[in-house]
């Protein structure tokens, strides 16, 4: 009996989470004269792909989709190149001043982005870039975060593998390349997975740097969309749902690797 | 003289290397460390000595800056703004914190069990956590709306009138404290899962022998071996909390009447609706200083409850 009780709080707890998203796919199918109409109106007969066409209508969805994959692609890549080289500096180059160094990467962990953006913005306007792709990639074009985690993973690849690579005439840059970056494969993989998290779903930046909507990333082209469409939930609704499709697929695919990643850090 | 002929006490780990190869050394260390230490030069260090000195300035973004020294610190420690602004990032912690933390000890109990279709459990769980902030502000925005949603649709039906949500001031925070409740949910679930598991299970067996109740287990057992599970999620909770941003901007914008105006709502309102820049980049480190702070005095006061074992 205690089993049963246990279950059905667990599938009613499912259903509270589910249900926000499947709500959100039946108002995008409402037609706009429906939406506002309480009790809501359930008749699936009336049901259409309006809120979707309208939403491709009055934004450039795709290219703000596209915008938003390419840039968090393209974030993520960055930070694992530049943070496992420093990861590597870190742990195996010694040189004078290496403790010092590190504890100033570690120094930009702890300040903010709030702290940051406003400095930033004027950096950006400055050099004229603000609006531009480079603008909403440079701020996560390194990560403090990355060298940190990367770095404890570099420390326990054994020694020995290095100075075997080191008699077979091994330079620091085939032993980096040949034989650390193979074996910490699993810090790289739960690095990126936060990485792509991070960029996909960043709002305040480009909320701050960017104006035209070509230039857009997911976040913030939905949110402008909500300034626009104040009443018209079924077109907000469409973008929410065609917005969370491409995370949702990658998700399904990582799910369990994107939950031991989250599990591991917390225990660390 | 002597100094001279000593040779240098190198480290075995540090070679000493004739000139020619010394500078390739000090080369390869250059190409592996500046892919990383240039881009946190630009868009991070500079940034923040920028901010520094925009804070001991006024300054509308546009006009040339005014130094004023400290003058924008003790004007916004002196005003009620900051003040209601703080207050208001309290509210949405303390009633965040521990609804997110009892639902997700609470789920991380029933899925510690072996169940069928655990996993799948767990993944819908968590799948509002890799959805983003601004499509959950807007899923709740929906549902709590106060004429069309559901969710006063349902509360109708009992014969109740629901509240006005978002649009009301004082169920405004309610609202984005329930909304970040349920998207985070699943992400303390899986922490305090991965603790409950690390759990041997010899301990609670014996506690049963020697005849605990199921709720003394919990009390006496379970929670303090949780303990480092519960300290990493406050300590990670607070941080966010105090830095709560994207749900607020997009549900209510700091208000109605300004009742969910938190502390970072408030540094992006000054600094380009009011354009007052000093005092936002003031701000932000009054805010950064707060969350230094209270993560220093968890940290200094985990040994007093929390077991590593």
């Amino acid at each position: 009996m205690a089993r049963a009780g246990r279950y059905a709080v667990v599938v009613l707890g499912a259903l509270v989470m589910l249900f926000p998203f499947a709500w959100a796919v039946i108002t995008s199918l409402t037609p706009a004269g429906a939406v506002l109409q309480t009790p809501p109106d359930f008749t699936p007969d009336d049901a259409g792909f309006g809120a979707y066409e309208r939403l491709l209508e009055t934004m450039p969805f795709w290219r703000i989709m596209f915008n938003s994959l390419w840039i968090a692609v393209a974030s993520t890549v960055f930070q694992l190149v530049t943070s496992s080289m420093a990861a590597y500096a870190f742990a195996r180059l010694p040189f004078p001043g290496r403790g010092a160094l590190f504890a100033v990467y570690l120094a930009t962990l702890m300040v903010p982005l709030q702290v940051l953006v406003v400095p930033l913005f004027i950096e950006m306007r400055t050099f004229n870039l603000t609006d531009t792709y480079f603008a909403v990639l440079a701020p996560t074009i390194a990560s403090a975060f990355g060298v940190f985690l990367l770095r404890q993973a570099v420390q326990q690849v054994p020694k020995e593998f290095d100075e075997a690579a080191v008699l077979d005439g091994a330079g620091h840059f085939r032993i980096f390349a040949l034989v650390v970056l193979p074996l910490i494969r699993p810090a790289l993989a739960t690095f990126a997975i936060f990485g792509f998290m991070a960029s996909w779903n960043s709002f305040l930046w480009p909320l701050v740097i960017i104006r035209s909507p070509e230039f857009m990333t997911l976040p913030l082209g939905l949110a402008n969309l909500h300034g626009q469409f104040t009443t018209e939930w079924n077109v907000v609704m469409a973008g929410s749902v065609v917005s969370v499709v491409p995370i949702l697929v990658l998700y399904l695919f990582a799910q369990k690797h994107v939950i031991a990643s989250v599990a591991q850090s917390g225990l660390k | 003289m002597t100094l001279t002929q000593t040779p240098p006490q190198a480290p075995a780990k540090q070679p000493i290397r004739p000139p020619k190869k010394r500078l390739r050394y000090a080369l390869t260390v250059a190409v592996f460390l500046l892919p990383s230490a240039v881009p946190l030069l630009l868009f991070t260090l500079i940034p923040m000595a920028g901010s520094l000195w925009t804070s001991l300035h006024e300054w509308n973004l546009i006009t040339p800056m005014k130094w004023v020294g400290l003058d924008n610190y003790a004007r916004l420690l002196a005003s009620e703004e900051t003040r209601a602004a703080f207050g208001h990032t309290l509210y949405f912690i303390a009633g965040y914190l521990p609804l997110v933390y009892a639902g997700g000890l609470g789920l991380a109990m029933l899925l510690n069990r072996a169940m069928k279709g655990r996993d799948i459990f767990r993944a819908i769980y968590f799948l509002p956590v890799v959805t983003s902030w601004v499509v959950v502000a807007l899923l709740w925005k929906w549902l709590l709306n106060p004429a069309s949603g559901i969710v006063n649709w349902a509360i109708g039906l009992f014969g109740l009138e629901g509240p006005g949500w978002w649009t009301d001031p004082d169920w405004a925070m309610p609202s984005i404290i329930l909304a970040s409740a349920w998207k985070d949910l699943g992400f303390v679930m899986i922490i305090l899962l991965a603790g409950l598991q690390a759990i041997p299970n010899e301990y609670l067996e014996a506690a049963r022998v020697d005849g605990a109740n199921a709720w003394q287990r919990f009390r006496r057992i379970t929670l303090p071996l949780l303990s480092p599970s519960t300290f990493f999620v406050v300590v990670i909770s607070l941080i966010n909390g105090f830095q709560v941003f994207d749900q607020v901007h997009v549900m209510t914008g700091g208000g109605p009447a300004g009742a969910t105006q938190v502390v970072v709502e408030q540094v992006y309102n000054l600094t380009f609706k009011y354009g007052r820049a000093g005092e936002a980049s003031a701000l932000s480190w009054l805010l950064f200083a707060v969350v230094l702070v209270v993560t220093l005095i968890q940290v200094r006061g985990q040994r007093r409850w929390v077991n590593y074992g």
